[in-house]
């Protein structure tokens, strides 16, 4: 049998669903959280049923490519659970009564059902099932109210008896449902509501995104520091002793010890510059990049979970419709912050392919994820915070500037904005808590093997004398153009594969501090990572891939030149 | 898709009955949807959105330099483009017949 999870953006769908089947997926406080479809399993009396997290849609005319999605999957469920949110059931309805018009069978979860008291909303459920003739049942997905009783009614769902009407009568009829269900009392302003205006009103909207920004900010920095320095660097102290005794047996030299360990130096094992499997990649990626990591999906995750990146995307709406995108761009490039994946992955969010070329191609040139950023903030940050300053600032122009002209020279016009926006919620410590872990735990899963293959690679192409060809085939870009000595060629290839192992790979070439800014900003520019490539290659296909290439060459190549020049 | 900015201008813009297009509508102020003038595309999108003829709309906030206009339909707030804001029309209503 199959399932399929159905309703409006942002009702709670992913929530419902990671409850049902144990799956977890992630899920926010923000329409168009899931863009692709999840699928898990969960018992039904005795046998397992299919079940589908179908991305949210308010109906079933198919006006984008979720909706598109939505009705394709339609075809081949058995059941459809709609998730209908309580505190707004007018507008809730309409796809209901498409759902119940297709004759599929259905049962109604009347989800966030702990937020109509409080908003003085009256539910009439009894009149409510008899007028819709199928299962309705109350549900609080985030607490897990009323799964159970959902999972019981599943079998009693029963196909709709409405012959199919137009949209006007559709309308109508959903008002005069809700006209006999639904009471509203009055109630104040609570101040979250009253926040919630403040935050997209210019000026109230332009200092509460700057205070948010500038906490978020200093938040990451200080658990990013305060793990690095009370936590993972105690620990990798420890590590030490085993590790050079470990590098006595093995002689202090040869090829095993040098890939293992890696280099001495002064005769001792250094993490940043050994670059050894068992030393640098294994400290860059626990001791330097996770923590980083850590801190930022924490705050990512309260972002996300109490509805403010809404808020952020009208506010930014004017400079990003400059860009050829609009406000609903912002949040991709949130993500991207942390990794590009799956940061160009929700780029479908926005509405046509050219505002998806536009903000995959921006997010994989000038929006470093948070692994290189980990670095740039250890490497350059040890030279001063001016310096970090002049990476990000050139990010950032750099960023506003590709967008500038890559919206002048592509064909088309970017849609205008609109979107729902959710009322603010304070996200359940558990909720935040799980969806931590899962990107956290991705993040571990996905960079160790690749972090140590870097490495090793990397060891082995060294001590055959690979990266001497390179050095010497690329010296005129690399030294010539960007003034860095020509081993930091190592650094750039290597960036292909990850950017924090990149970035590590220039701690032993002692370079003075504009070199240092230089070569960070080519690397966050120049090529993403492979998986970047890979997921770009999915998402805008051959041709736009190469054209997204070759501005990030051009960028890259401009970029770091001029840099060079500016600082020299 | 833009031809209607000319016959928006010509028979929309004297305002009578109290008709504006929603970006005239002040901060707080509400009014009845009364028309939308851009096509089918968009008025389904807002259709589905919660807004339709007929429904009172508040105008919450505005961005500076034509950005979006946030409005507030029943219990839910939407952020409309500024271009797409500017062909919903809407009847202010007079502040002594609001009930709610």
């Amino acid at each position: 049998m199959k399932i399929l999870l159905m309703g409006n953006p942002n009702v709670g769908k992913s929530v419902l669903f990671s409850r049902l089947t144990g799956v977890q997926v992630i899920a926010s406080n923000y329409p168009g959280s899931t863009v692709g479809y999840t699928r898990g399993q969960m018992k039904l009396g005795s046998s397992a049923a299919e079940i589908i997290d179908v991305p949210g849609t308010y109906s079933l005319d198919p006006t984008n490519d979720a909706e598109r999605v939505a009705v394709e999957m339609l075809q081949d469920g058995n059941v459809a659970i709609n998730i209908v949110d309580a505190t707004n059931l007018e507008r809730n309805l309409y796809l209901t009564l498409q759902l119940l018009e297709r004759k599929i069978p259905v049962v109604i979860a009347l989800n966030m059902w702990d937020d109509t008291q409080h908003l003085g909303i009256h539910l009439d459920l009894e009149k409510l099932q008899n007028l819709l003739g199928v299962p309705v049942v109350p549900t609080v997905a985030v607490s897990g109210i009323g799964i159970k009783t959902l999972v019981e009614k599943i079998p009693q769902s029963v196909s709709g008896n409405y012959p199919v009407i137009s949209p006007d009568e559709r309308w109508a009829l959903v008002g005069k449902i809700v006209s006999q269900v639904q009471q509203i009392t009055h109630r104040h302003h609570t101040w979250r509501e009253r926040l919630a205006d403040a935050s997209v009103r210019p000026l109230s909207g332009m200092f509460i995104a700057f205070a948010v920004l500038a906490a978020a900010f200093a938040l990451i920095r200080f658990l990013g520091e305060g793990l690095i320095g009370y936590v993972f660097d105690p620990l990798f102290n420890l590590l030490l002793p085993p590790l050079t005794s470990l590098s006595n047996t093995l002689g202090g030299g040869g090829l095993l010890h040098d890939i293992l360990i890696g280099k001495m130096i002064n005769g001792q094992i250094d993490y940043l510059q050994s670059l050894g499997l068992l030393t640098t990649a294994i400290y860059i990626e626990f001791a330097a990049v996770l923590p980083y990591v850590f801190a930022f999906y924490f705050v990512l995750g309260i972002l996300e979970d109490t509805g403010y990146l809404p808020r952020l995307a009208v506010l930014m709406d004017t400079i990003l419709h400059r860009l050829g995108l609009h406000g609903y761009a912002i949040i991709p490039t949130m993500l991207g912050l942390g990794c590009n994946v799956p940061a160009i992955l929700s780029t479908r969010i926005l509405e046509s392919k050219r505002e998806r070329f536009i903000a995959a191609t921006l997010i994989s040139i000038a929006v470093p994820c948070a692994s290189l950023q980990a670095m740039i903030w250890g490497l350059v940050g040890k030279e001063g915070p001016q310096y970090l300053l002049i990476v990000y600032g050139t990010l950032i122009i750099v960023w506003v500037l590709m967008g500038f002209i890559i919206n002048k020279f592509t064909k088309g016009f970017s849609p205008e904005m609109l979107t729902e926006i959710p009322p603010y919620r304070l996200p359940p410590a558990r909720a935040l808590a799980q969806k931590l872990w899962m990107r956290v735990k991705g993040f571990i899963v996905e960079a160790t093997p690749i972090v140590l293959g870097s490495v090793l690679v990397v060891g082995l192409l060294y001590a055959v004398g690979v990266f001497d060809a390179i050095a010497r085939f690329t010296a005129p870009v690399v030294t010539g153009l960007f003034g860095l000595p020509k081993e930091a060629v190592t650094a750039i290839v290597v960036g292909f594969i990850r950017k924090d192992v990149a970035m590590g790979m220039l701690a032993p070439l002692a370079l003075t501090a504009n070199q240092l800014v230089v070569a960070a900003v080519v690397l966050a520019m120049f090529f993403p990572c492979i998986a970047t490539f890979v997921i770009l290659g999915k998402e805008l296909g051959l041709k736009d891939t190469l054209r997204a290439t070759a501005i990030m060459i051009v960028a890259a190549l401009s970029a770091g030149g001029l840099l060079n020049l500016i600082l020299k | 898709m833009f031809g209607f900015k000319h016959r928006f201008g010509r028979q929309h813009l004297p305002a009578v009955n109290g008709l504006i297009p929603l970006t005239d509508l002040a901060n707080g102020q509400s009014g009845v949807i009364h028309s939308f003038q851009g096509g089918q595309t968009m008025e389904q999108r807002l259709n589905a959105l919660g807004a339709r003829q007929g429904q009172r709309i508040t105008r919450i906030g505005g961005m500076f330099m034509r950005g979006p206009i946030t409005v507030k339909i029943e219990k839910s707030q939407i952020a409309i483009g500024f271009g797409m804001a500017k062909h919903i029309l809407v009847k202010v209503q007079d502040e002594n017949f609001v009930n709610g």
